[in-house]
């Protein structure tokens, strides 16, 4: 009855609701006797927490209390990933309290709460909350954190250091560097982002002394996992008792997966002081609390034969975990990061060691790509590198060592299914235009321009995860997905689902697969997330998995109402059920015109007059839990064409191509919208963003917007985007998920474009984000060096 | 933010004795600066003077050789008005330049004068057309008006009423943006006027200041080339993470010389 919707470009049902501002986020939810936190935060980097007067505070108006780390001693918010060192030691998990206890770590860092009637009484009382510190000197990178006699953050961790992890065959590398003909070696530097969701994080807490239950509104991408967290590691309540609620919510970028203190906070408070709590981030407190992404610090060495092919790739890097361990900081610059360091290639021997350290900043987790955009960086930056130094032409050495059988085994634990990296490849050189590109940088040279093309052919591990890999790398959790079909009486259905909807536009693409496969229309369809009390189990939204993981679970759940609904439809139609086939919503008995539509057997299934109730159950209800057979591998080849200003070191991005391999599309609309994000964010990396932190105090220096760039639409071209499709070959949709490719490919795409446009200055490395003033003085520098 | 007064006069004069009132008020014109500095509860004023009841105080008229812009025009009605892109296009250009669409219509010219931001764009227009600041109390020329960083001539109790603005024979504003904030991390106004060539730089020092070598230079011979490299020395500019003092001395050339050009039609 319906044209198939699956690759159909239909426009998002959650846009009119987004549209006309009838979204409801956290912010929103407004309980009755509803009371209001203001965080009192740490002003210095390291800090020993001396006395706590809270007594001004307390007499101040509207104030409900005043609560620090002496009143709330509960346990450390947890890490769901162990990771296991070079010596077979478990990483250092120092305690991550919800309120400072006697020790401020970072700028930002909860050191009391303030609960008051209304949120300016909050605020004010806040102010009269007296602190005594005693300032301890701090450090904020790698390099000061590993020094001798570097100031300590944890006495669990002497030297700052959360573990040395190395992945793959280090004398296997070793022996392949003694026999390569040339090496490549590049230092690089992975910036520090700060990851700034449209909506702040947001929590509303409730505690019911009516049957001793707590409902916690909150800003999260998985409110299954925030609960589990919340409590069996921390506050040690049941689940049954406890509802989590992830709203509409704006934006995550990983950001919001975690569990954070001010949850926490906010959901024992509630029970403290018999009233909702709620806590909406200043956009000050977003920049100086939320996780930050990336801050690797990275040598890198590519050995090759004479040819240009790659005999073996040895990394290390350092990656700055921040003050405390968020919720899968330790995984991301380990299991995310090292395993991707294969690229699209045949290196034949990987090694990776990896050193994480404390700060005295604030923690860093996944973050749009997470792992993935630091693995691509360091690959493509050096083989862009490669070729220049082996006179080559960048895709042509690319060629030369892509892999091109499938499944393909890495030597770092992955098993690529499918690929075709010479499509995208190819794809994208012809719409980039890349024969007419030297005329164009010599149209830029007559106007005294540098002009740049740059590629990145990058890979990314999707579909997080098999369980019981991720359990044999160290994850604490299972990583499936649920999914649940409720048919109604009359034929429409409800779906609900643990993935969870912060822009992505899951309620239009996940119902296109349910109205696809029931051959229903669009609108009988609605998708249901983020509501513990509602959906059955979730793992959330994040890396890229939605779809691939979350939709198989709806995709199976659906597989199972059909085979129901022939047996009920056998019955009605007095056929056997191996003679039922079912067509787009349609149940026919095959080689006859005798059939029953979908609605009939609905209605059939919950009016079970005329139904084989001897034989089954009324109802057409099924849920389906789906574990991954593996990861997928979206990958894709980016070309990137720059022009840079010498007089300013001003960078225009004037032509951006991305062609994407995600397996099968469900909207290509919502997948280009995933592209143009990610792309940008990537830009933003490359060109304009960066996160620093005052090397003495500490302080956070790009504490806001006037300081920290994020791109705008005018920073970023009209980009050409194409997609090549090899389907996923280990789930039914064959889809890979496309949440993370723009923001994966596009930094070294970008930068390989800016150090090929800077040659004449023989300039191959450059510090992310190359603002104007850092090109400007690069290329005085490099002047200077000529000289 | 802290809890405030609030008060809307109908008459300059009643604005002047309520600033004279309550001594840790503050005046409100377009509120671009000081409300968000309210709000991050970095600035705590007891009462607000909203001067936004007072009537011809936002109003732009023209004479032959001047334009005469109220205090509390706002920037996208500088932008907007014909007299000015007649007469002195550059300043119509610059209006519609500065902050984005909102803060256009909400800051006021005098407002950022007042508040003498060191990237703001009007106080180089100000500076490089040598305009004349019309107060309660008297008349100031530009010359005299800048002090420092967030400091001006004014006296406690003394408002702008009106900026008179010369003609210039030619003039350019090029602005090179800090690509966070896009205020200027360096603005060069240049100006062709009947007492000579001026060149006012802003956003690279702590307050908007003459480039008096390329004045002199642009004198002798008003050509882009004609800018001297390096006049403006870098132990005197501001230094962040955007740029070095040494950029931004760098940056002040390239923009005179693009300003230059601007003015030429080039």
């Amino acid at each position: 009855m319906n044209a198939p919707l699956i690759g159909a470009r239909i426009e998002r049902k959650e846009d009119y609701r987004f549209l006309t501002g009838a979204g409801q986020y956290t912010d929103d939810v407004t309980l009755p006797n509803q009371s209001y936190a203001v965080f009192v935060r740490s002003p210095h980097a390291h800090a020993t927490i001396n006395a706590i007067r809270k007594d001004k505070a307390l007499k101040a108006a509207g104030v409900l209390a005043v609560f620090t780390g002496e009143d709330l001693k509960v346990g450390g918010l947890p890490c769901g990933w162990l990771i296991t060192d070079v010596n077979g030691q478990p990483m250092k998990e120092p305690v991550h309290p919800s309120l400072a206890q006697g020790k401020a770590r970072y700028v930002g860092d909860q050191v009391a709460v303030v609960i008051a009637e209304t949120l300016d009484q909050a605020q004010d009382a806040a102010e009269l909350v007296e602190v005594d510190y005693g300032v301890l000197p701090a450090v904020v990178n790698g390099e000061q954190a590993r020094a001798k006699g570097a100031p300590v953050l944890h006495d669990v961790a002497p030297d700052n250091t959360c573990y040395v992890w190395a992945l793959g065959d280090k004398a296997g590398v070793d022996a392949a560097f003694s026999k390569a003909a040339h090496v490549t070696r590049l230092d690089l530097v992975n910036n520090r982002l700060i990851p700034n969701a449209i909506e702040p994080r947001a929590v509303n807490g409730m505690y019911s002394r009516a049957d001793d239950s707590y409902t916690l509104y909150v800003a999260s991408q998985n409110p299954h996992v925030e609960r589990l967290l919340m409590t069996a590691f921390v506050l040690g309540l049941p689940e049954h008792k406890v509802r989590v609620v992830a709203p509409d919510v704006g934006g995550g970028f990983g950001s919001k997966i975690y569990l954070y203190a001010e949850d926490v906070v906010v959901t024992w408070a509630s029970k403290q002081i018999n009233r909702p709590v709620k806590w909406t981030a200043e956009r000050s407190e977003s920049f100086l609390t939320d996780a930050h992404g990336r801050d690797h610090v990275t040598t890198a060495e590519l050995a090759m034969d004479k040819d240009g092919k790659f005999l073996a790739l040895r990394v290390k890097t350092t990656a700055n975990v921040g003050a405390y361990l968020s919720t899968f900081a330790s995984c991301v610059p380990t299991i995310l990061y090292a395993t991707l360091l294969a690229g699209q290639y045949t290196t034949p021997v990987i090694h990776c060691e990896v050193t994480a350290v404390f700060t005295n900043t604030v923690p860093v987790d996944a973050y749009r790509g997470a792992g993935r955009p630091e693995a691509t960086y360091v690959v493509e930056r050096i083989v862009e590198q490669a070729a220049r130094e082996m006179k080559l032409d960048p895709v042509e050495i690319r060629r030369r060592n892509f892999i091109k059988t499938f499944p393909y085994q890495t030597p770092v634990a992955l098993m690529y299914d499918t690929g075709n990296y010479e499509a995208t490849m190819k794809a994208a050189i012809e719409i980039a235009g890349v024969s007419g590109f030297a005329a164009r940088k010599k149209e830029s040279e007559s106007r005294g321009k540098l002009r740049g093309l740059g590629y990145a052919a990058y890979i990314e591990a999707c579909g997080i995860a098999p369980s019981n890999i991720a359990g044999a790398l160290g994850a604490r959790a299972g990583l499936f997905e649920a999914g649940e079909v409720r048919m109604h009486p009359t034929g429409s259905c409800t779906v609900f689902t643990g993935s969870h909807s912060h822009g992505q536009g899951h309620e239009t693409t996940f119902a296109q697969v349910v109205a696809d496969r029931l051959g229903i229309p669009m609108e009988s369809v609605d998708i249901v997330h983020g509501d513990t009390s509602k959906v059955l189990f979730g793992m959330g939204t994040y890396g890229s998995r939605s779809i691939a993981v979350g939709g198989t679970a709806i995709y199976k759940a659906l597989d199972k109402i059909i085979a129901k609904g022939k047996k009920i439809a056998a019955h009605l139609m007095e056929a056997a059920e191996t003679d039922i086939e079912y067509d787009r919503g349609v149940f026919k008995v095959a080689g006859t015109d005798k059939q029953k539509t979908i609605g009939e057997v609905s209605f059939a299934a919950y009016v079970p007059h005329n139904y084989p109730l001897d034989k089954l159950e009324p109802g057409l209800n099924e849920n389906a839990f789906y574990d991954p057979a593996n990861f997928t591998f979206p990958a894709g080849t980016y070309v990137c064409e720059v022009e840079i200003d010498p007089d300013t070191g001003f960078t225009k991005v004037e032509k951006f191509t991305a062609v994407d391999d995600f397996g099968k599309n469900i909207n290509p609309m919502i997948v280009e919208g995933q592209v143009h994000g990610g792309l940008t964010q990537g830009i933003g990396q490359a060109l304009l963003e960066g996160c620093k932190y005052d090397p003495e105090t500490g302080q956070l220096i790009t504490g806001s917007f006037m300081d920290y760039c994020m791109p705008r639409a005018t920073d970023v071209p009209s980009y050409n985007l194409e997609t090549r499709e090899t389907p996923c070959t280990h789930n039914p949709l064959g889809v890979k998920g496309c949440g993370e490719a723009g923001a994966i490919g596009a930094p070294a795409a970008l930068m390989n474009a800016i150090t090929d446009a800077l040659q004449p200055y023989g300039i191959n490395d450059l510090p992310m984000p190359a603002s104007p003033a850092t090109v400007w003085k690069t290329i005085q520098n490099a002047k200077q060096k000529a000289a | 933010m802290h809890a405030f007064t609030y008060h809307k006069p109908s008459t300059l004069g009643d604005a002047v004795s309520l600033a004279g009132k309550h001594g840790d008020g503050k005046i409100l014109a377009g509120g671009q600066s000081l409300v968000q500095a309210m709000k991050l509860r970095l600035a705590s004023p007891t009462d607000l003077i909203d001067l936004g009841g007072i009537k011809d105080l936002a109003s732009i008229k023209a004479d032959g050789s001047t334009v005469t812009i109220g205090a509390m025009a706002r920037h996208a009605e500088v932008e907007a008005n014909a007299d000015v892109k007649k007469m002195i296009p550059v300043l119509a250009r610059l209006a519609g330049g500065i902050g984005d669409r909102q803060v256009r219509h909400m800051g006021t010219l005098g407002g950022s004068l007042a508040n003498n931001d060191p990237a703001a764009d009007y106080p180089a227009a100000v500076l490089g057309l040598g305009a004349i600041i019309t107060t309660n109390k008297r008349k100031i020329a530009a010359d005299d008006f800048f002090k420092g960083l967030f400091e001006t001539a004014l006296e406690p109790g003394e408002l702008i009423t009106a900026v008179t603005f010369p003609t210039a024979k030619r003039a350019g504003y090029m602005k090179f943006k800090n690509p966070a904030s896009r205020f200027a991390l360096v603005g060069v106004f240049v100006a062709d006027t009947s007492s000579g060539v001026r060149v006012a730089v802003t956003g690279a020092a702590s307050s908007v200041f003459r480039a008096t070598a390329i004045e002199k230079a642009l004198s002798a011979k008003f050509e882009p080339d004609a800018v001297p490299a390096g006049t403006v020395k870098a132990a005197d500019l501001n230094s962040d993470l955007h740029g070095s003092a040494e950029y931004r001395a760098h940056i002040i050339t390239v923009m005179a010389k693009r300003a230059v050009a601007q003015a030429l039609g080039k």
